[in-house]
């Protein structure tokens, strides 16, 4: 199992390497120049704007740079905002607690959702049950994630007026009424988020489940006489539960990229919405950033999900 | 589909039992392709998304010569951002264009770009997938490599940045309708032809063993002309099927783009750039967000179910 997991995070680390590195260079090759606003300044002459360039090393060889970039981006020296002037490693920190908790809570939900449904959906396949829930499970990842978001604001806050359509992210649950309140703002952009991912899941589950039942060793349980309950729950569950597992450690920064769309929705100052708004004011820095950290998601939920592939499935570590 | 309408209706009208009693010579052909047709057709919900996606590209394309209203000009006899009425049957938006008009020009937009952006992605998956699957070996290992760096690139803030950094130049170069439908339609493709590389690959892979290639092989056909007229036509099947879905992931993709600021400028209304126009006013205008929102679910729910419908049809064996 050790050499498994140091086989599998030996290959993560060249393929952060190279996210890295295509991110650096999407930025490296993008027209435009950081000293373009003193090329336009008539009080600063050409050889001082040309010694800027050098102290700042943007006349280092290419690869140079990318060295110099990486290490420090791993040391966590992230620069300053150009916009704010503060580290963007700090706004990072006062985004990123809104942004996990709403994806959390959606990705558990959703998993909540689907499992049983899938589990009951294969059980008696084409069943009334089993085409409800594919119907739902089709229609929950063919609409867009702002259009469902849209429709919950217009029936319960504009209409129903249940639940604010502004997520207040100062809100801190402190007692009960604080509570309350946060389980309202965040009603709305959890049922988005999970929706959609709650859709991909079901399907996954009901097909994985389907793959296993028709085996031998169902077959096996059932004629010992088990229960159904026990052949299904015991037997067939855990099997199926293996690619889902990974799918759903897979899928984290996809819900990820969901945010993004949600936190414009309901202007959660969250990580996505961090994103936006730096790309509408230019500022480098911390698009930089937020591109690196979700490679950085990436990656690292990928080897999870390999690691994870190799726990419950044995058959993997040695191929 | 209709090319292969003959053959359905003659399988269908022979009596089997007086086929056997013939012998398998005499037996009508059945071809492939009608064979799928068949069961496409048994799949009641992709038969529906068909009908409907079918009426929603020609209004698309029909719509504007028949609803002749101009999807730009400012009606100012009606009141800014009124619900549907006589003079404007979907309403108007803010400005007091009327939306009927901007929804059929825009969908034209919407469609395109999930149309081109799944072409070059099929093409550029296909490719890579059948030099890899051909060929093996290193060439396989270093292409493959690439495929699965791609799919670990976070597609939305990478789709988001290359936007922000390109749209500039390429609006300046070509314009900013045409230019920016390039870099969206580029960039869409460039991010999503991993699925059909590794599709394309895999069927490369098992058509290459089989006989009939050896026999091409052993006739001296060129390796280009095995890869392209044997082994490709028989890899068509999840070809298509991944290429149906893409449709509809291209689609989301734009308008999510649009919708975040960063598709089509303001006076290009694609289905997502007027969800983005539309929901500052969702209290006041709801008919600004509803109607464009549901040609986007409504097309890629199509899309989805006719996607499903073919794997059933073409691809049986890879069902989810």
């Amino acid at each position: 199992m050790t050499a498994y997991i140091i086989r599998r995070i030996l290959i993560a680390i060249p393929t952060l390497l190279v996210i890295s590195f295509v991110i650096f260079s999407i930025l490296a090759l993008a027209p435009g120049d950081p000293m373009s606003q003193f090329a336009a300044n008539p009080n600063v002459p050409a050889e001082v704007r040309e010694r800027i360039r050098e102290s700042l090393g943007l006349n280092d060889p290419f690869l140079v740079r990318y060295g110099k970039w990486f290490v420090s981006m791993l040391r966590g020296e992230w620069g300053f905002s150009f916009a704010s002037r503060v580290p963007v490693i700090e706004l990072i920190k006062q985004r990123l607690p809104q942004t996990i908790t709403v994806i959390g809570i959606a990705y558990l939900v959703s998993i909540m959702i689907a499992i049983p449904v899938g589990i009951i959906s294969s059980v008696k396949p084409y069943s009334i049950f089993d085409n409800l829930a594919t119907t739902f499970a089709f229609i929950g990842f063919s609409v867009p994630t702002f259009f469902t978001g849209l429709v919950l604001i217009l029936i319960f806050s504009v209409n129903l007026k249940w639940f604010p359509f502004i997520y207040d992210s100062t809100l801190q649950v402190r007692d009960w009424e604080s509570f309350v309140k946060m389980v309202k703002q965040s009603a709305m952009p959890v049922t988005v988020l999970a929706l959609f991912q709650a859709g991909t899941l079901t399907r996954f589950m009901r097909a994985s489940m389907l793959d296993n039942l028709p085996l031998d060793y169902t077959r096996t349980a059932r004629a010992k006489g088990l229960s159904e309950r026990v052949v299904i729950l015991r037997h067939v569950l855990r099997n199926s539960l293996i690619p889902v597992v990974t799918l759903i450690a897979l899928g984290l920064p996809t819900v990820f990229a969901g945010a993004i769309v949600t936190e414009q929705i309901f202007r959660i100052q969250g990580i996505g919405e961090l994103l936006i708004s730096s790309i509408g004011r230019s500022d480098t820095p911390v698009i930089m950033s937020v591109a690196f950290i979700s490679a950085i998601l990436v990656v690292t939920f990928n080897l999870v999900a390999d690691i994870i592939y190799g726990i419950l499935d044995p058959r993997i570590r040695y191929s | 589909m209709s090319e292969a309408n003959p053959s359905l209706q003659t399988t269908a009208g022979a009596n089997s039992a007086e086929a056997a009693l013939q012998g398998p010579s005499m037996r009508k052909q059945r071809s492939l392709w009608g064979d799928a047709l068949r069961r496409f057709r048994k799949h009641h919900m992709a038969m529906a998304g068909a009908c409907l996606l079918t009426i929603i590209i020609l209004s698309v394309l029909v719509g504007p010569y028949i609803y002749r209203t101009d999807p730009k000009a400012i009606n100012l006899m009606i009141p800014s951002m009124q619900g549907p009425s006589a003079e404007a049957p979907l309403g108007v938006d803010d400005l007091g264009r009327d939306l009927l008009a901007r929804i059929l020009q825009g969908g034209r937009i919407s469609l395109a770009v999930g149309l081109v952006a799944m072409l070059l992605s099929v093409c550029l998956g296909t490719l890579i997938g059948s030099i890899a699957g051909f060929f093996g070996g290193m060439v396989d290992q270093f292409l493959m490599g690439i495929t699965d760096m791609f799919l670990a690139l976070p597609q939305l803030p990478m789709l988001m940045l290359t936007i922000y950094l390109f749209r500039d130049r390429l609006s300046r170069a070509f314009g900013p309708e045409t230019g920016i439908f390039l870099l969206i339609v580029f960039i869409i493709g460039v991010f999503n032809w991993m699925t059909v590389a590794r599709l394309v690959r895999a069927s490369f892979m098992s058509i290459k063993q089989k006989e009939f290639v050896e026999a091409a092989t052993s006739l001296g056909v060129s390796q280009i002309a095995i890869m392209a007229r044997h082994i490709l036509p028989n890899a068509f099947g999840p070809i298509i099927v991944a290429a149906t879905l893409d449709v509809g992931s291209a689609i989301i993709q734009e308008s999510v783009l649009s919708f975040l600021g960063l598709g089509f400028p303001p006076d290009t209304p694609t289905w997502g750039r007027l969800l983005y126009d539309g929901k500052d006013f969702l209290e006041i205008a709801p008919h600004m967000v509803l109607w464009p929102g549901l040609m986007i679910f409504l097309t890629v729910l199509c899309i989805n179910y006719i996607g499903d419908g073919l794997r059933d049809a073409l691809d049986p064996r890879s069902r989810l």
